[in-house]
């Protein structure tokens, strides 16, 4: 393996690329940004026909197209993203070589084989199940066949991720504690663990049915297990792009953590509590009892959404520090106003780390209250709270992200840097408006994964109230904003790495260099910034904003649910 | 780039707490537990809990239940005779089926009397969802879900289908009638 071992110091950054771990990364953001592609032509399709007046696709299609959106998005694009995230996390970020290439090569293979054979069953036309595949609704085997290779490809990739730490440690790349980034990157490989597993307990008995071996599984179990999948591999996605967050923070700041302590603690609680919240699909199920679902919806007594609040203050307190340490130490805005807002690697966190939090967390708290879910599940409000969630949160940090790695990565200067700077803006706040507006609707009791809400072809009929119909058709118009913004970025990557200038600085070495120890400054306190003894009294500010917005939000939606027939 | 690399001290997990960050910790925890209490409470003081009874038990057998129902307390039929009107004294159980693609039967009952609502499915998962009012229930073929309601507004009421169940699910809509009984 010796003779294979090459490394690159990228002269703008400083960070070293390992070869095979750099090609590796290349490798899984390129086919993640093909998925999204392929995702973001069929979320024109979906949003152009649950637009009442525009109507597009017949019945059939439209569920097939919803079906593939679904896995293409949450599942494929994001893990293949995240894969490279994970390599870049340990092995440039630790400067060591990636552990067994060969097999993260596999495990590559396995998740591109996967992802295409499930993308072909339901291309086929007779696995229109969505994403969740409820039993006893058959697919084609190989729908569940291809998920389950992805799900062990990506195993074997968190593996590789596991083992470059233990070679980063073994060979003294560095000293102490790893990095805070790669320690959020920790946390997302251990949930992707309990997230894999979950998949596999339930895909492979459930595929084995598919072909009769297995003559019955049953509708709840099968719901329970599959959600210990499902919405853990979105709480992998959550430990990521709070680690992306960080990190961008300190690319384009040089933040330093407000303290690691705190920060860390957060991602602890993610890996202790985060995936209770599976919960969160089964609190109006049959036969679940009320402890059960209040302990685990909540997180138990929501640990896990402290530590997204803690998140959320500590990210932007970090760049207040870093920024008031600049010299932006004026009153209690001026370190968010001078931030450069035409960087799309930084107003694409920044908008990520907001609509994240206001609009996704506080909806995804609510309607996980055991209560609450009463008059949201399976309404169009879900999917109105995940395009917030991970839609915007992790999909724009991720992008973010990808403007950094062009140069940093591919050595290619960024193609169309005008219009990059628009990118996270008309993004984000198209994906807002599909988020707001589909919530609205939903609150209005429109059902989601529904072709038709006019009714028209039922026997009995129902009319949704008028503003139900404009508040969908608002969330088309925004839903092609946002494919508009996520077309541009998908121009400016796939551009850029076709046409874009070749940097220079491609020369590998043979050995890597270790990771230089940053120094302990003298002062580790904020001394001589921040107001009144605070060393980021904006953020606090901020924060304190968003907990009033939570309070007043969370008891409407009590109120509510108290105007409804009354049931025990 | 601090946070992309390893703590400046070796040992970091004893520097102090910023006030900023030790503050909101504690608010933040105030909040939690807040939102944690509300749910109990609500079992107690609150109207609309979904505590989960239910019972195991196969499509036929709920059928025959349903059946026997709608023999006994059919008032008239809707929909080209598919749906019978079934009127059940208060507080007795009753039994709703959900089927491709249909809610069967539709029930008139009187406002403010209190019914053992019987939900479940003869094939695929479904989605109770009784709108206007807007009450969401996750219906599965096995399971015989029990809730107790007491319809507090009398009118016509439609029961959406919100889980997906294939090609026929945007036709899946059943009726409720909620009379006022002076």
């Amino acid at each position: 393996m010796a003779n294979t071992t090459e490394y690159r110091i990228c002269p703008d950054s400083g960070l070293q690329f390992h070869k095979p771990a750099e090609n590796l990364m290349k490798a899984n953001a390129v086919a993640g940004v093909v998925f999204l592609l392929i995702g973001g032509i069929l979320a024109l399709l979906v949003t152009l026909t649950r637009w009442p007046a525009v109507h597009l696709l017949p019945a059939d299609m439209f569920y097939q197209s919803l079906t593939a959106h679904g896995l293409d998005m949450l599942v494929f694009w994001i893990i293949f993203f995240e894969i490279a995230v994970l390599y870049f996390c340990s092995s440039t970020l630790l400067r060591c070589r990636l552990a067994t290439p060969r097999w993260a090569w596999l495990g590559f293979a396995l998740m591109l084989i996967g992802a295409v054979t499930t993308n072909v069953a339901i291309l086929r036309g007779r696995s229109s199940v969505m994403m969740t595949s409820y039993v006893p609704m058959p697919a084609e085997p190989i729908f569940y066949l291809g998920l389950i290779l992805f799900a062990v490809g990506a195993l074997i990739g968190c593996f590789v991720f596991f083992g470059t730490l233990v070679v980063a440690k073994a060979e003294r790349t560095y000293e102490g504690s790893i990095p805070l980034v790669t320690f959020g990157a920790l946390t997302a490989a251990i949930i992707a663990i309990f997230t894999i597993a979950s998949g596999a307990i339930i895909l492979i008995p459930t595929f084995l049915w598919s072909i009769g071996y297995i003559s019955y599984i049953d509708p709840l179990m099968y719901r329970t297990i599959w959600w210990a999948f499902g919405h853990s591999s979105q709480q992998i996605n959550v430990a990521a792009h709070v680690a992306v967050w960080y990190a961008i923070a300190a690319i384009v700041f040089g933040a330093k953590p407000m303290s690691e302590k705190v920060s860390r603690g957060a991602f602890l609680l993610y890996i202790l509590f985060l995936q209770l919240a599976s919960a969160h699909h089964i609190l109006v199920d049959p036969g679940i009892s009320s402890e059960w679902k209040i302990f685990n919806t909540s997180y138990a007594m929501y640990l896990a959404v402290l530590a997204s609040m803690v998140h959320g203050l500590t990210v932007p307190g970090s760049i207040e520090v870093a920024q008031r340490q600049k010299g932006f130490n004026k009153g209690l805005f001026e370190w968010i106003r001078k931030a450069p807002w035409g960087n799309p690697v930084f107003s694409g966190m920044f908008l990520s780390l907001i609509i994240f939090g206001v609009l996704g967390g506080i909806s995804g708290v609510v309607m996980g209250t055991e209560q609450i879910n009463i008059i949201i599940h399976n309404t169009i409000y879900v999917p109105g709270h995940f395009h917030a969630t991970v839609a915007t949160g992790t999909t724009l940090a991720f992008m973010a992200l990808t403007y950094f790695l062009i140069p940093i990565l591919f050595r290619r200067e960024m193609i169309m840097k005008g219009l990059a700077k628009w990118q996270p803006y008309i993004f984000g706040i198209g994906m807002s408006g599909v988020a707001l507006f589909l919530m609205g609707a939903g609150t209005l009791g429109v059902p989601r994964r529904h072709w038709d809400i006019s009714l028209a072809n039922s026997v009995l009929g129902y009319e949704f109230p008028g503003s139900a119909g404009m508040l969908l058709a608002l969330a088309a118009i925004s839903g092609v904003l946002a494919i508009i913004g996520g077309g541009i970025y998908i121009l400016i990557t796939v551009g850029s790495l076709l046409l874009g200038k070749k940097l220079p600085g491609r020369d590998y070495n043979a050995k890597p260099t270790p990771v230089k120890q940053p120094v302990a400054t003298a002062i580790e306190s904020h001394g001589g910034i921040g107001v009144g003894g605070f060393a980021a009294p904006g953020t606090l500010v901020f924060a304190f904003i968003f907990l009033a917005l939570f309070v007043v939000y969370y008891f409407i939606n009590w109120k509510y649910l108290s105007s409804v027939w009354p049931l025990s | 780039m601090s946070a992309l690399l390893p703590p400046s001290r070796p040992i970091w997990w004893n520097q102090p707490l910023d006030r900023v960050e030790g503050t909101w910790i504690v608010v933040a925890l105030l909040w939690c537990l807040i939102m944690f209490f509300m749910m109990p409470y609500w079992h107690v003081f609150g109207k609309q809990n979904t505590p989960g009874e239910a019972y195991r038990i196969t499509p036929a057998a709920f059928q025959a239940k349903a059946q026997a129902v709608v023999d006994k307390y059919t008032v008239r039929t809707e929909g080209n005779g598919q749906f019978p009107v079934v009127k059940p004294p208060a507080g007795s159980d009753i039994y709703l089926i959900g089927r491709l693609w249909q809610w069967w039967p539709i029930y008139e009952l009187d406002k403010n009397q209190t019914y053992r609502l019987h939900i479940s499915s003869m094939d695929w998962q479904h989605g109770f969802s009784l709108q206007p009012d807007n009450i969401n229930l996750q219906i599965s073929p096995g399971y015989d879900m029990v809730v107790t309601v007491k319809p507090d507004k009398s009118g016509t009421y439609a029961i959406i289908c919100n889980e997906y169940c294939g090609i026929g699910h945007h036709t899946m809509v059943g009726r409720m009638y909620i009379v006022d009984n002076k």
